[in-house]
């Protein structure tokens, strides 16, 4: 009886029941296998290796059985398709990677395996996680003979927001009790958002990007995705810490127990809330929702103060200049010579290039290789990419002075809820709107989470964001862990699954 | 500074950026190993092929080494200097990039100064910053299709500019010279032009004196100081023809061919790409601490300059010596030991830059290989010195040193019987029977002729078998004769 539970248990219980040995890890990960199988339509997954999960499995049932286990023995958890694994092959969502195999493991992967867990495979994402719809996808989900879109199981025409979407999807459909996501302008916060589930993106630096394929490497942030705040706690835990020999920007900041604050009362902690994420664009019914949740912090003792982010909306224009940039270089490697896909036919080499990198990368990887290239070239980058980065100074300093008022900073995570598969595909520029209030944050560096809030039109989930300020991640888990002591919005699932 | 040479009338201009690559062990941004020589890609790392999620590391010694040369030549070291991506497409190149410096270098200015002939010239450097060196392209050996060879990807380069401050080619050729003895001599490179850890591009132009610069062009990757010298000759009479019947130059990248002795264009400044630089994002700027600069000086070995006027003052050395034996750490350091041991530093000066110097250039040795050891010379310049044989007697010891003949120096002198005839009773016999024997050479000397002096010394020299001191005959002679 208790495996047909497994899935509904939250990731800290689990562990729980897998420390007393009340359930094997082997049987935890035949249960998710068996349920990522029975929900292929969904197009979460892009990879799995029984073998190799099976594998991990005995092994964490070994170091549970010898008591050396690690904090997340047995815990099985899916890495979202931009994290390099020597287990699964790694597509990024390319046809440029696709069948592609790294020789070795992210950091994070390694970091997450290093703690016990198991992994059940690699969830879809965005092509190269540029996207917030998951439907920027070259390569087929299990179970799909062409690619297709990730489907949101609360209502499965409609998207579970991106880049992380197949993480979003996975753990909102109970097909994992947790998943790696990738967050650089949102790519956390707005699939939770949008699947109901509970995530976080850390500080910039916090996690090492070794091993993450690099869209824009000044803003790509790793984090968990899971169902609770505890359960992130207990990821993000595991995956942080300093990786100075392989990530330069890793923060030489000592790894920490995440979970040790949970529990600290909100008696006077001071909400910022800023006007310009409350502005015309906000849609009523995600309104509605981050408002119930902000009164449901004024009775846990908290104060709202009003403050100004005066610069959000150049978020927006700043972002796509600055992460097109970087991708523009960051995606020059894949040139057909080393690894990946190479045209088959081609007269010379500048041939080879053009054939291999037109047919290799999809639209929209193409359209940000070419702002990112315009912006960058003589003549022009000193109006754009210069300009940008000023105006992102700005917009760290912003955040500085807001927090000299409060404490942590409270608003919804996207404009609406998720929108129907196929609504916004054609309008590029829609997609990007819509980043609006996750872009801050990334710009600045900021660790920023998603906090299921209530639900909203089509009974589609809403989240609330928090932002912290640097390094805060213990006091923002803290912030919604207690919200979650006082709602349920975390615990509801998908019906069907 | 005297005016400059001018050619058919034109004054030559020209700007040299060079190539050193750094002496460390592994590569600036990844552990790979960068020793030279080893089978295609066994030394390329998943960093150096840039595969998906690896990131760059820097290589603190490739920093360090950065600032040892900013040190030797006198340079501002940047304190917070950034690396930048310029970016552009080539099957060596895996990124796609290469990581380099582009606003800001880690070293600003500096000056490299040296002799040409007996007058001193100064060139200024306006920057050294820090890059990685790209892979190989083999074009041989795979019909129709090229090969790729990543072992030199990565590896740590030191690309050292100058002002256009230089207005011939041997003053060209002078400076990369004296360029490489400073980098060789602090250990940041080992200056192996044949394997390229020392490559020099030469920006070349002419004009009118007096006139602004006039047009450059590149003549990339000369390996020798030779066709160094050959194509700036070829490219200054070029351009100087080019413009006399009436062309203008065009800015553009020209190769040296040593087989013709001609440079040719590869490109020209239309089709020089946009490399769309911008800072690197996986890369923090580079932060040099004043303790850290520091720390390196305290650690740097004497520098060049610095010894060679420390010769003159502690030895008496005159400037030309102090030069020439600073030319490389390795002659100075067996100069010093030779001269210390000897007590007579003139002595072992003009041994080493004699006797040695044509021994070792003869055998196409280093003083390091030289047979003799610094030990060896002192022992045979104190006997020199005290007396016991002549200087000539001295040059069939080092023989006798040099080709394994024997060891010590007193053994050789004694069984070669070598030993000057100090004894002045029985100096003074010859000297009484070569006097009475060569009447007529004495009656000249007393008229004034000094040959007929000589013509007697050589008479005692040689009935003393060449063991009398030539000095002590000398003052014998005199104040017998006198």
């Amino acid at each position: 009886m208790m495996s047909t539970e497994l899935h509904q248990l939250s990731l800290a219980e689990l562990a729980r029941q897998l420390r007393e040995k009340k359930v094997s890890a082997v049987e935890t990960a035949q249960h998710f296998l068996g349920r990522i199988r029975a929900h292929e339509t969904l197009g979460a997954f892009v990879d799995m290796n029984e073998e190799a999960t099976l594998a991990q499995a005995r092994a964490a049932d070994t170091a549970l059985a010898a008591g050396n286990a690690g904090a997340l023995a047995g815990v099985p958890i899916a890495h979202k398709d931009i994290f390099v694994t020597k287990d699964f092959a790694t597509t990024a969502g390319s046809k440029m990677l696709a069948g592609y195999r790294s020789p070795f493991d992210a950091t994070v992967v390694s970091r997450l395996a290093a703690a016990g867990t198991v992994t059940l495979g690699k969830v879809s994402c965005d092509e190269f996680a540029m996207g917030s719809a998951n439907e920027n996808v070259a390569v087929p989900a299990l179970g799909h003979p062409t690619p297709a879109p990730v489907r949101n199981p609360w209502d499965t025409s409609r998207i579970p927001g991106g880049s992380s979407g197949g993480s979003a999807t996975a753990v909102a459909a109970r097909l994992a009790p947790a998943a790696s996501g990738t967050d650089t302008g949102g790519s956390i916060r707005q699939p939770a958002s949008f699947c109901g589930i509970t995530g976080i993106k850390p500080t910039y630096g916090r996690a090492s990007r070794y091993g993450m394929i690099a869209y824009a490497s000044s803003l790509d942030q790793a984090g968990p995705m899971a169902h609770s705040a505890e359960d992130c706690a207990l990821l993000l835990s595991a995956m942080c810490g300093p990786d100075p020999d392989r990530d330069s920007t890793s923060l030489d900041a000592p790894a920490e127990d995440f979970t040790r604050s949970l529990n600290d009362k909100l008696d006077g902690l001071r909400i910022g809330i800023p006007k310009e994420f409350f502005g015309e664009g906000l849609a009523p019914d995600v309104r509605a929702a981050v408002d119930a949740a902000l009164k449901a912090y004024e009775k846990l003792g908290a104060k709202l103060v009003p403050i100004s982010l005066p610069r959000t909306e150049l978020s927006i224009p700043v972002y796509y200049i600055i992460a097109p940039a970087e991708a523009s270089s960051n995606l020059s490697r894949f040139d057909g010579v080393k690894f990946g896909h190479r045209a088959k036919d081609y007269t010379d080499l500048l041939d080879m290039y053009k054939r291999t990198r037109a047919q290799g990368f999809g639209d929209e990887v193409k359209r940000r290789i070419m702002i990112g290239t315009y912006v960058l070239s003589h003549g022009y980058y000193d109006a754009y990419y210069l300009q940008a980065q000023k105006i992102r100074r700005m917009i760290a300093d912003d955040f500085q002075q807001a927090f000299q008022q409060c404490d942590v900073i409270a608003g919804p995570v996207a404009p609406t809820v998720a929108w129907k598969i196929g609504e916004k595909a054609d309008d590029p520029v829609a997609n990007y709107l819509a980043d609006i209030f996750t872009l801050p944050a990334s710009l600045a560096g900021l660790p920023g989470m998603s906090v299921p809030a209530g639900f909203g039109a089509g009974n589609m989930p809403v989240g609330l964001q928090l932002i912290g300020n640097y390094l805060q991640e213990g006091k923002l888990l803290n912030v919604a862990h207690q919200l979650q002591q006082t709602t349920d919005f975390h615990l509801r699932q998908p019906e069907g699954f | 500074m005297s005016a400059p040479k001018l050619v058919q009338g034109y004054e030559v201009v020209i700007g040299f950026e060079t190539h050193a690559q750094l002496s460390t062990q592994s590569k600036i941004f990844s552990r790979a190993s960068v020793a030279f020589g080893a089978e295609p890609n066994t030394q390329a790392c998943a960093v150096d092929l840039a595969l998906p999620g690896t990131l760059p590391v820097m290589n603190k010694g490739a920093v360090e080494r950065a600032i040892q040369f900013g040190l030797a030549i006198g340079s501002h070291i940047a304190p917070k200097s950034v690396f930048a991506r310029k970016n552009y497409f080539y099957p060596d190149l895996p990124k796609g990039y290469q990581i380099s410096q582009f606003e800001i270098p880690v070293v600003q200015g500096g000056e490299v100064d040296f002799f040409l002939g007996d007058e001193k010239k100064t060139v200024r450097l306006v920057r050294a910053h820090l890059e990685e060196d790209a892979g190989k392209s083999l074009h041989e050996d795979f019909i129709g299709q090229s090969g790729i060879d990543l072992n030199r990807a990565g590896t740590p380069l030191l690309e050292i500019v100058t002002e256009p401050d230089m207005r011939s080619s041997e003053e060209a050729v002078a400076y990369a010279k004296e360029l490489h003895k400073i980098v060789t001599w602090i250990g940041i490179c080992d200056g192996n032009m044949q394997e390229g850890s020392f490559r020099c591009d030469a920006n070349v132009s002419v004009r009118k004196p007096g006139q602004p610069l006039g047009t450059r062009r590149e003549i990339k990757n000369l390996n020798s100081f030779k066709f160094m010298q050959q194509a700036i000759d070829y490219e200054v009479r070029w351009q100087i023809e080019q413009i006399e019947d009436g062309h203008a130059i065009q800015q553009a990248t020209v190769l040296f061919d040593p087989d013709t002795g001609e440079t040719r264009a590869m490109r020209t400044k239309e089709d020089a790409a946009d490399y769309r630089y911008f800072p690197d994002p996986d890369l923090p700027p580079l932060v040099i601490a004043s303790e850290w600069i520091e720390r390196v000086r305290s650690e740097m070995a004497e520098l060049p300059r610095v010894m060679a006027a420390r010769f003159v003052t502690d030895y008496g050395l005159p400037e030309y010596d102090a030069t020439t034996l600073t030319q490389s750490k390795a002659m100075a350091a067996y100069f010093e030991a030779a001269a210390q041991t000897s007590k007579q530093p003139k002595l072992a000066s003009n041994w080493i830059m004699g006797e040695v110097s044509r021994r070792i250039n003869a055998g196409e040795i280093g003083i390091e290989q030289a047979p003799v050891s610094a030990a060896q010379l002192a022992a045979l310049i104190t006997r020199i010195a005290d007396g016991t044989i002549s200087n000539n007697a001295g040059r069939q010891v080092f023989d006798a040193l040099w080709t394994g003949e024997g060891q010590d120096v007193d053994a050789l002198i004694e069984s070669k019987g070598l030993k000057q005839m100090n004894d002045s009773g029985a100096l003074e016999q010859i000297i009484d029977e070569v006097i009475a024997a060569n009447p007529d050479n004495v009656t000249q000397f007393k008229a004034g002729k000094d040959k007929a002096f000589n013509a007697l010394v050589g008479q005692v020299m040689k009935a003393s078998k060449g063991k009398a001191n030539p000095q002590q005959v000398n003052d014998l002679l005199r104040s017998k004769l006198g």
